[in-house]
Parts: C-alpha cells; sequence; structure tokens
C-alpha cells in the first residue's frame, strides 16, 4: 500500500491507500481556492517541464491536465500522438526516449493500450508517469476527482467542508456504478476510490458488459438495476464505448437503454437526493437521458471543473515530493 | 574422424535403468559402456562425478526464425541456444517467413542445420502459407525426411480442412501436431482470461478456446486414425482430455511448455510483454495439473517453444507486442525442478519421448539425422548428454546463446545445468561452455 503519491508515479489506484486518496483530495480542496482567484496561478512547479503525451485524442482530459499544470506554472510539452499517426510496430521506448531527450519532469501520458504508461515507467525511472487513461485498465485521476466531487456535494449539503469530513462522508455510501464495465478504465479506478474511502459499491451491466471475473472485487454484482437504483446514493453512470465493439456485445442501443439506460422514466423514480455522475462524453440518449444529465442532482459539470484541481494535486504531489504546507494554505 | 570422447564417473541413464558407468566414444558412436573404462591414448576426458549421463535432449519445438527473421534467431545461433541447453536435436518449427511450407523452403532449413551446433529437423506446415486454407506439399516434404506437420503459431481453424490434412497424412507415416486454440473464441485476447485480465483491463484468451480444439480434434483423429501430438497445452482440462482420449486407445500424444510448468498468469500483472506468449500463461492450479502429469506420466514431453523476438517488439504496449518466449537454454532446470530426481523420468520427458514422437530414433526411418533419445548402449549413435543435477547458476540475459533476450527467467536461480553435450561423437558444450 503506498500511504501517499509525493514523489510517485500515478498508474493505478489499486495500491493507494486512504490515507493517500484523502491527501490527494485535501490537497486538491487547497487548489480550488487558486481556481477562484482571478488570478489563477501558483508558482508551485515552475521551471519544472511536463509532457503531455496522447497516444489517444481525449481533447478534454488533456485540456485539463494542461490547464492544471499551467496553473502550477509548468512549462507544457504538448504531444498529440493520435494512435492513427503513431505507425503501429514502433515501440513505447522509442517514443518515450525522444521525449526524455527534451528534458522533461513528468509525463502525461494517455494511450490505447492497457499497461502502457507502466511500461513506460520502467523506460524512464526519472521521469514521474502521471497515467490519464490506459485501455481498458485504470484512469486514475478520473476516479479521483468523482470521489473528489462527491466529497464536496455531500460536505455541503452536511454544512462542513471537505477538508474538515476526511474519508467520514463515504462511510456507508451506497454507490451504485452501471453501464459498460468491461471496457471501462473509469469503472476499474472508481471501484478502487469509493471502496478505499470505505463507500459500498454495487455494479450492475448487462452479461456481455460485465469483466469476465469480478470475484475478486470489493463490489457486488447486482442484475436487478431498478432495484439497485431504489439502493443508491450515488449512480455513476458508464459511457457505452461503442468505438471498443461493444455493438457486438449488446444486441442494440435500444435494447441497452431500455435494460440499463438511465431513463426519464427511471431518473423520476429516484430519491430526490440521489446523486448522477458520468465521466463524459456522454451518449445522451443511450446510457443517458438527456433531461437526466440536465438534472440538478447530475454533476457532470462539476466533475469537469473539478478535473483542474486534482489534477494540479496530482501533479503537485507527484513532482514536488511532499505535500503542501498546511499552514501556507490555510 | 572427431577423436575419442571418455565420458567418466558419472551416472548412465538407460531407458530402463540407472548404472555407475563410464561411457567411450569412438567415430561418432558408443563404443563401450562400462566401469573403469581405459582412456585411450589422446582421448578427450570428460568429468561427469555427480551427474547424468544420457540421451542428448530433442526439443519438439523451436523457432529458429531462419529464414525472415535473422535478426531475432538464425538456425545456428538458435542451435548454439539448443546446445548449452543440453538439445542434440530440435524441431524447427515452420512458421519461418516465408513458411516452411514446401520442400523448396525445408530444404533450406535442412541445408543449414547441417552446419549447426546440433541436429536441426524441421517441421513443415500442414497449410499453404499456414492459412489454415490448402493442404501444403505435405508428402513433398516428407519425402525430405520431414515427420512433423503443424501451423504452430496458429491452429489449423476450419474442422474441414483439419480433417483432410488427417487423412491424407495418414498413409505418409508423418504426424501432424496442432497448436491449439480457437481464434474466434480467443478473440485477439493476450493474456489468460480470468481475475487477474479482468483487473489489468487486458483482453482475455479463455482457457476454452484451448480446450474446444483439443476436443474437436480429439474426435477428428477418432475420425481419421491418424496420429496427432497436441503442442504446448496449458489448461487442466486440456491435459484430461488428451488422458481420456489416450486411454480410448487413441493415436495421441503431447507437450508441455516449460513456461506452463513455472509460471502462472499473476506475471502478467506488471505489463511486461515478455510474458505474453499463446496460449498464455494460464492460473496456478493450471500450472500445478500440467506439473503433476508430467510427473505421472499423462504428459509425454516437455518442449520449448522457444520463440525468439527482436527486443523492440517485447518493448510494444502488452497488446501490440508479439507472443513467445525463449526456453532452450533453461527448459531443463525447470523440468527437473517437476521431476525432482527421477532421472529416467527426467531422460523420457526430454529426450526419449520427443524423439519417438519427431521420429528420430534409431528404429525410426530417418533421413538425414543420427539417432536420438537412444538407450546409451554399445552402437548406438553417441548423441550424449552429462547434466548435473545440483548445479545452481542465475540466469542472465546478457548472456545467453540465443541472439534474442527474451526470457522470462532472467535473474531467476535454477538448479540443474548441461555440463556436457556430444552430437554426432563431437564435443559441442564441455564445462557449461560452447566448445
Amino acid at each position: 500500500m503506498i500511504d501517499s503519491i509525493a514523489g510517485r508515479n500515478l498508474i493505478t489506484l489499486q495500491h493507494v491507500s486512504q490515507q493517500a486518496i484523502v491527501e490527494i483530495l485535501d490537497t486538491a480542496d487547497a487548489f480550488v481556492e487558486v481556481n477562484a482567484r482571478a488570478i489563477k496561478k501558483v508558482p508551485t512547479l515552475k521551471g519544472r517541464v511536463v509532457a503531455s503525451l496522447f497516444f489517444e485524442e481525449s481533447t478534454r482530459t488533456r485540456l485539463s491536465f494542461e490547464t492544471a499544470a499551467k496553473r502550477l506554472s509548468a512549462d507544457v510539452l504538448s504531444l498529440a500522438v493520435a494512435s492513427s499517426s503513431v505507425k503501429k510496430g514502433e515501440s513505447l521506448r522509442d517514443t518515450i526516449a525522444t521525449i526524455d531527450a527534451l528534458g522533461i519532469d513528468a509525463v502525461v501520458m494517455r494511450h490505447s493500450a492497457s499497461g502502457a504508461p507502466e511500461q513506460v515507467s520502467r523506460f524512464v525511472p526519472h521521469v514521474r508517469v502521471i497515467n490519464a487513461g490506459d485501455g481498458q485498465h485504470q484512469h486514475p485521476t478520473q476516479g479521483l476527482l468523482d470521489v473528489f466531487t462527491i466529497r464536496q456535494v455531500l460536505a455541503e449539503r452536511h454544512g462542513t467542508t471537505g477538508r474538515e469530513s476526511g474519508s467520514e462522508l463515504f462511510v456507508g455510501l451506497k454507490v451504485l456504478i452501471v453501464g459498460d464495465l468491461r471496457h471501462s478504465r473509469v469503472a476499474r479506478s472508481d471501484v478502487m476510490a469509493y471502496t478505499t474511502l470505505g463507500a459500498t459499491v454495487r455494479v450492475c451491466a448487462p452479461g456481455t458488459l460485465l469483466p469476465v471475473d469480478v470475484s475478486q472485487w470489493p463490489v457486488e454484482v447486482v442484475e436487478n438495476f431498478d432495484e439497485a437504483l431504489g439502493w443508491a446514493d450515488v449512480v455513476g453512470v458508464l459511457r457505452l464505448q461503442k468505438e471498443r465493439g461493444t455493438g457486438s456485445l449488446v444486441p442494440s442501443l435500444g435494447e441497452f437503454t431500455r435494460t440499463h439506460g438511465l431513463t426519464w422514466e427511471r431518473a423520476r423514480r429516484l430519491s430526490p437526493s440521489t446523486l448522477i455522475t458520468h465521466p463524459g462524453p456522454m451518449n445522451r440518449g443511450v446510457e443517458i437521458d438527456s433531461r437526466v444529465a440536465d438534472l440538478d442532482v447530475a454533476l457532470m459539470e462539476r466533475q469537469v471543473a473539478n478535473g483542474v484541481p486534482i489534477r494540479m494535486s496530482v501533479l503537485y504531489l507527484s513532482l514536488a515530493g511532499r505535500a503542501p504546507e498546511r499552514s501556507a494554505d490555510e | 574422424m572427431s577423436s575419442d570422447v571418455l565420458i567418466s564417473g558419472g551416472t548412465v541413464i538407460h531407458a530402463t535403468s540407472t548404472e555407475r558407468a563410464d561411457v567411450l566414444v569412438r567415430d561418432g558412436r558408443v563404443l563401450a559402456v562400462g566401469v573403469d573404462l581405459d582412456r585411450p591414448a589422446g582421448a578427450t576426458v570428460i568429468d561427469a562425478e555427480g551427474c547424468w549421463v544420457g540421451p542428448g535432449f530433442v526439443d519438439l519445438h523451436t523457432h529458429l526464425r531462419e529464414p525472415g527473421r535473422e535478426e531475432a534467431e538464425t538456425v545456428l545461433s538458435g542451435a548454439r541456444a539448443a546446445a548449452v541447453g543440453g538439445y542434440s536435436a530440435v524441431v524447427a518449427m515452420p512458421n519461418t517467413e516465408p513458411a516452411i511450407d514446401n520442400a523448396m523452403v525445408a530444404q533450406f532449413v535442412l541445408d543449414r542445420g547441417r552446419e549447426a551446433a546440433v541436429d536441426v529437423a524441421v517441421a513443415g506446415a500442414i497449410t499453404a502459407g499456414r492459412l489454415g486454407e490448402h493442404l501444403a506439399e505435405i508428402a513433398e516434404m516428407a519425402a525430405l525426411g520431414v515427420r512433423l506437420f503443424t501451423d504452430d503459431g496458429t491452429g489449423v481453424q476450419n474442422p474441414l480442412v483439419m480433417r483432410r490434412a488427417l487423412t491424407y497424412a495418414r498413409p505418409l507415416g508423418v504426424r501432424l501436431a496442432q497448436h491449439c486454440e480457437d481464434e474466434a473464441l480467443a478473440a485477439g485476447g493476450v493474456m489468460n482470461e480470468g481475475e487477474v485480465s479482468s483487473r489489468l483491463g487486458l483482453a482475455g484468451r479463455t482457457a476454452v478456446a484451448e480446450e474446444v480444439m483439443v476436443q474437436r480434434d480429439i474426435e477428428l483423429v477418432r475420425l481419421t486414425g491418424c496420429p496427432l501430438h497436441f503442442l504446448h497445452l496449458s489448461t487442466a482440462r486440456s491435459i484430461a482430455m488428451v488422458t481420456a482420449a489416450r486411454r480410448e486407445g487413441l493415436p495421441v500424444t503431447c507437450e508441455v511448455a516449460p513456461h506452463h510448468l513455472l509460471l502462472d498468469d499473476t506475471a502478467c500483472a506488471d505489463f511486461d510483454a515478455i510474458f505474453k506468449v499463446h496460449p498464455p500463461l494460464r492460473t496456478a492450479s493450471d500450472v500445478s495439473a500440467a506439473r503433476d502429469a508430467l510427473r505421472d506420466g499423462r504428459i509425454d514431453a516437455v518442449a520449448t517453444d522457444h520463440a525468439p523476438h527482436a527486443p523492440e517488439l517485447k518493448e510494444m504496449s502488452f497488446d501490440d507486442a508479439p507472443a513467445g518466449m525463449l526456453g532452450l537454454e533453461h527448459a531443463a532446470s525447470i523440468t527437473l525442478d517437476v521431476v525432482g530426481d527421477d532421472a529416467l523420468r527426467f531422460f523420457e520427458v526430454l529426450s526419449r519421448a520427443p524423439a519417438a514422437i519427431a521420429q528420430l530414433r534409431a528404429s525410426d526411418e530417418r533421413p538425414r539425422h543420427s539417432a536420438h533419445g537412444g538407450d546409451v548402449r554399445e552402437g548406438d549413435d553417441a548423441n550424449l548428454v552429462v547434466f548435473d543435477p545440483r548445479q545452481r547458476y542465475m540466469v542472465d540475459r546478457e548472456k545467453l546463446q540465443s541472439r534474442a533476450v527474451n526470457t522470462p527467467y532472467d535473474g531467476r536461480v535454477f538448479v540443474g545445468r548441461t555440463r556436457a553435450l556430444l552430437v554426432r561423437g563431437n564435443v559441442r558444450v564441455n564445462e557449461g561452455s560452447l566448445s
């Protein structure tokens, strides 16, 4: 178990302890304040170079990371290496060696193949590697910003702050994750983040969209989506990843929507306090109804906004190698 | 001719008995086996004190990569790796570029093998280009001495083509060998499907993809009567199916690869593509089943599936990297780890059974090759290994004979190593090093 990501890579949430996650969330809370200022910039990582290396295109995540790095005053090398332009067969080592030769301190990396960031971390042990999503493996900053968002909302409801609450608000919290778990790196990170903080997680998916063996996951698989909706305090809707061959795994999008979509009819039966998350980009009308996505309890815009402080926090801890001094922030 | 060789002070492992004896080799043959043999003038003496002296190992499953992938391995470099591993003969797999699917390419590899450190036999492809559609020119390759045919790398997917291949091969006296994995069911997976793949988000190859083809082929053997060899069985159920077929009297044999005797799918958890192989590393219980079956005789042979790949290919992502790992230099140590001090079993699975399957024994008709897997008796071709079952060593991938370095055992400590190897009476390895 890792009790702090200070000075470390962040590739998976698998072995990251509750203490380490709370440290990331608390640090992000401090950066929320920075983002509220007129001049949204701190000199923390001045002179450090962060490369963003996206082998798989993702404008949202890349912008979020690059914004985070810039607000920390890091120099950003942005290399969009879309999969189509990378000749299959180029070794990861060659690509990263080229970038490393430019002199970088950290690489934020997205790749369509599971494990690519971990492989890269072995090729350049002196560079901090932040996983921005690898294949169907992990998307740790998404998992972190999801729990950060939930903590923020629950803290507001309880008249407290995220930092004061630590992980308390997750004790007994009931989280339902629904949809294309098989292809979802978000789900794998969410499950780790929520359960490490003490929440109870259930998952629900068509049989073909569940990973083959989740017997060792700290989750309960449930068949009845409607029943689970009544149970949940938080519903994490996943994006149906049509580009990953989901088309042949369910009979039709229509049937998927009818069996596992968060339709208007289903949303109307939810308790008014039930929160809804979605990692985006949404397939409106498929996994989530358009009107549902626009409800106040649907937190998508907050999730996006929180992406920046969470990524500032991760970059800061990983690169600065220490937690921020509390006194300076408070 | 080569000089006389006296292998002195070892324990000779015959097929069904062992004895403390010296072995004298002259003119490529065993001249005498006995206690305290006199050393002829000028003879090379190999000190075999504490060692097993038996027939050189025979690998049914070696990828030599020539022609086409000489940057990963050549016939000569692969043969050197085989020699230090204790092999006096290897069967070169046909998934070269171009494939060994006709007499001309088979002849090319056989010719390259004449200069190699060990005997090089060739397996031909079952289908043209290994595409699984039309039969390759099996009879013409058989006329050159090719005795084993396989599309290894993939199995013959179409059951009708496989049926025809078996029916065609039967009167030729050759044996087909199958890489059992139904590609449709394997669905492009890159590691064993299960708990680990689900956690890592890597696409899985289900064990059932192997098992359905094993069962399909057992039924085709029943239908055609043609012998079939099952390559690198990796699951407990595959082994059980072949065991049951053999009990029925069907002409089936099977092998296990050393990595399936030692490593399980948790080895993939760091996404190191060195551990990517087809069939994939399975679960710990499959490993345990394979070890039991090797010990008790349900598995005929250990075969390396030695699969060299250039380093840059193994540095690609786990999805993109090619499948396969090295095996020749360490298979005997792993086999020893499984069978322990059962020297008879050790030489059965590494030499005698594979020699029989490849038809390389003295009793087989084997144009071009000397006899392997013998009883270590006077008159045998002198293909002999001196194996020290107690020597400990650490694997260093920088010191391999293979041109490639994709060993999954780097840094691991093994026990049991080849001290000397004679091929056709010539000392190829002495004191653990190539001579």
